[in-house]
């Protein structure tokens, strides 16, 4: 009976989402001693409010951008770029938006919202054209659209922030469905249908392979080039939705500074979820944890009062105490310092790739 | 095959975009009439404040029969200083422009020093030691600003003697505007100490940033009597997270922020904030006038605040349907 129990405990612990996990729920339980209220999730004006309910709404656009970046980074690329598609995506749906005569006609809002997400599939198109057919490394490749991208968001919004008054478009990034919070139901949607396609289809194990060795998968007969493609085109559209809800959120699109560095969070968010940027086995799970630990440690940094000029020495101690924790080469290590003859079991460290990422 | 093509276009995209940004030399003028020729740098279009500071400086150089040559730095200091060594080359009477950045302009002054051009410094300020490299600095005191945001709080509650619980969203850690604001603000409540500022965070000068703060600030504390925003935009984005939280902005929660676009106008006017303290773009026929003293050799104070006004919400409510920007 014990011995059985002491499996499952150890099954737990083996398992690759228990450190990111345990570091949310470490950062949520220090709240604590700050807000003894942190916890509470109450029904206000007809909808869930609480601290929780935050870091899941506004973690929303990030783990989006996360899970479509998990992809990309799982084939061995990275997308810079997310953060300008971000700001595209809000800019020309709040444009299309603002020059309607009535701005909560639903037809219309329909309508900027397709025409946002297809200027974004577009955008992954280009992506992955320029990695897959023209051989771009992914940085350089990205990073083009990376810094146009802000270009073109502005010359969409002329320099100016768009101010729309719509309310159902207000419905995707700060609205309610049943008293939740749509953009949280919004990014469940995409991670389960992330999740469905790549485990319950070939495609993530041709992406993994792709990640793995793009040659060798190519001449084991994968169209590697093909599923590059289809991975910027999936991020740059996730990206879409985020601009949407980042936009929506506050009903206005600011080229300048929307979506600005969530690529950064996105890529830290992957590598704290246990994905190797080096490419090859992801985690989507691991993805949405590590982006929901970005996202509350902003806000408990907010509601503990850090000041702000102490606000990014804090957050880089945290994430590099994060990193470390989740780095299976740095626990053998000190583990094996500290209790000798403990040691994990060598093939485990040979099966992943010991690194510390980032 | 493919490959090719691409770096072909590539290749041709690059050329296309460096001839585009070299074209815009204009035509040199240097023609020595009687007409003032002023040279003028300016930071970029980043946001409606912005453009309305632009306009107000193009216009008012029109009016004062000024010959202006407007050159867009686009956020960064290399095509400044570019403009800046340009407008030498053109042999204009003045130059003015609104800095990048505070540091490294002591090169290029000390060359429009050197060819003797007086140069002018609007909206912000440059670090260099040698204050002989400008003739003057024009633009907003953001102390200023912050203090009247604050004796405007001290003036509302005078009655009251309970404890007054503020929030304070700040702008851009670091950034001039942030630092001023705050301390103008601290000042003025400082000396009664019935104000307690409860929380302050960054909300970077955006509506996203003020209203995620703000939505973690009503969780942390409960009883906050006024937000003090460094901007509009981070009062507005404060301004849904209220709503969100079921109380009434304006009302509850008194809001008092800095700038005054036309959707913070907008918000005041609609009892939605309670005060803002103007911080206007609108310094161009003010410029103008200091490039006339300063090209006929009269001296002129080092330091000119741009002027600028408060609104309550009935002020507001007048002011509106003239908002420029």
């Amino acid at each position: 009976m014990s011995g059985r129990m002491g499996a499952a405990v150890g099954t737990v612990w083996r398992h690759r989402l228990f450190w990111p996990v345990l570091i949310l729920v470490v950062l949520l339980l220090s709240n604590l001693i700050f807000t003894p209220s942190f916890f509470s999730v109450e029904m206000r004006n007809g909808h869930l409010y609480g601290s929780l309910i935050d870091i899941a709404r506004f973690g929303a656009p990030l783990v989006l951008v996360a899970l479509g970046m998990t992809l990309v980074i799982a084939t061995g690329g990275i997308d810079l770029s997310v953060g300008a598609v971000v700001a595209i995506s809000g800019a020309l749906a709040c444009l299309w938006i603002s020059k309607q005569p009535d701005q909560n006609a639903v037809v219309g809002v329909l309508v900027a919202v397709g025409l946002a997400l297809l200027l974004s599939l577009v955008l992954g198109v280009w992506n992955g054209f320029l990695v897959a057919a023209v051989g771009i490394q992914p940085i350089i490749a990205t990073l083009i659209l990376m810094v146009a991208g802000r270009g073109l968001a502005q010359l969409i919004t002329d320099g100016q922030i768009i101010t729309i008054n719509s309310s159902p478009y207000k419905l995707i990034g700060g609205g309610y469905l049943f008293g939740l919070p749509f953009s949280i139901l919004l990014a469940l949607v995409m991670t389960l249908l992330a999740v469905l396609f790549t485990r319950r289809t070939a495609l993530g194990m041709l992406i993994e392979a792709v990640g793995s060795n793009a040659e060798a998968s190519r001449l084991s007969g994968i169209r590697s080039r093909r599923y590059t493609l289809l991975v910027y085109v999936f991020c740059a559209l996730c990206a879409g939705i985020a601009g949407l809800m980042v936009s929506s959120n506050v009903s206005s699109a600011d080229g300048n500074k929307a979506g600005l560095l969530i690529e950064l969070d996105a890529i830290l968010a992957v590598v704290i979820g246990g994905t190797l940027l080096t490419g090859g086995r992801f985690s989507l799970g691991g993805t949405v944890v590590g982006a929901l630990i970005i996202q509350a440690l902003s806000t408990t940094i907010y509601t503990i009062g850090v000041p702000p000029q102490t606000t990014l020495v804090f957050k880089a101690i945290v994430v590099t105490v994060v990193c470390l924790i989740q780095s299976p080469a740095f626990r053998a290590k000190f583990s094996r310092r500290g209790r000798p003859g403990r040691a994990d079991p060598p093939a485990r460290s040979v099966q992943q790739k010991v690194e510390v990422p980032a | 095959m493919l490959r090719r093509a691409t770096a072909v276009l590539l290749a041709g995209l690059v050329v296309a975009s460096l001839s585009a940004c070299g074209g815009d030399e204009g035509d040199s003028g240097g023609a020595k009439d009687e007409k003032i020729t002023l040279g003028f740098s300016q930071v970029g279009a980043e946001s409606g404040w912005r453009t309305a500071n632009t306009t107000s400086i193009q216009d008012a150089a029109k009016a004062a029969g000024i010959d202006l040559k407007f050159s867009d730095a686009q956020q960064k200091q290399e095509n400044q200083i570019k403009a800046i060594r340009s407008f030498i080359q053109q042999r204009v009477d003045v130059i003015a422009f609104s800095p990048v950045v505070e540091s490294g302009w002591d090169t290029v002054l000390k060359e429009a020093k050197d060819n003797n051009i007086p140069v002018i410094l609007t909206d912000r300020a440059v670090d260099s030691k040698d204050t002989s490299l400008y003739k003057t600095f024009i633009g907003s005191d953001f102390v200023l600003e912050g203090k009247k945001a604050g004796e405007w709080l001290v003036e509302e509650y005078k009655d009251s003697t309970d404890q007054v619980n503020i929030a304070e969203l700040q702008g851009t850690t670091g950034s001039a505007p942030a630092i001023d604001r705050k301390q103008g603000f601290t000042e003025v409540i400082g000396a009664d100490p019935k104000f307690k500022i409860i929380a302050s965070q960054t909300g970077d000068f955006t509506r996203a940033g003020g209203k995620e703060v703000m939505e973690a600030f009503l969780k942390a504390h409960k009883d906050i009597d006024v937000l003090y925003a460094h901007n509009d935009d981070m009062g507005l984005g404060a301004l849904e997270a209220i709503e969100g939280a079921g109380l009434t902005p304006g009302k509850d929660i008194k809001i008092v922020t800095v700038d005054a676009v036309r959707d913070g106008m907008k918000a005041l006017a609609d009892g939605k904030f309670n005060y803002i303290v103007e911080c206007s773009p609108l310094l161009g026929p003010q410029l103008m006038e200091l490039v006339k003293k300063v090209d006929a050799g009269e001296t002129v104070p080092e330091r000119v605040v741009t002027e600028e006004t408060t609104f309550t919400q009935e002020q507001a409510k007048a002011a509106l349907p003239e908002r420029q920007y």
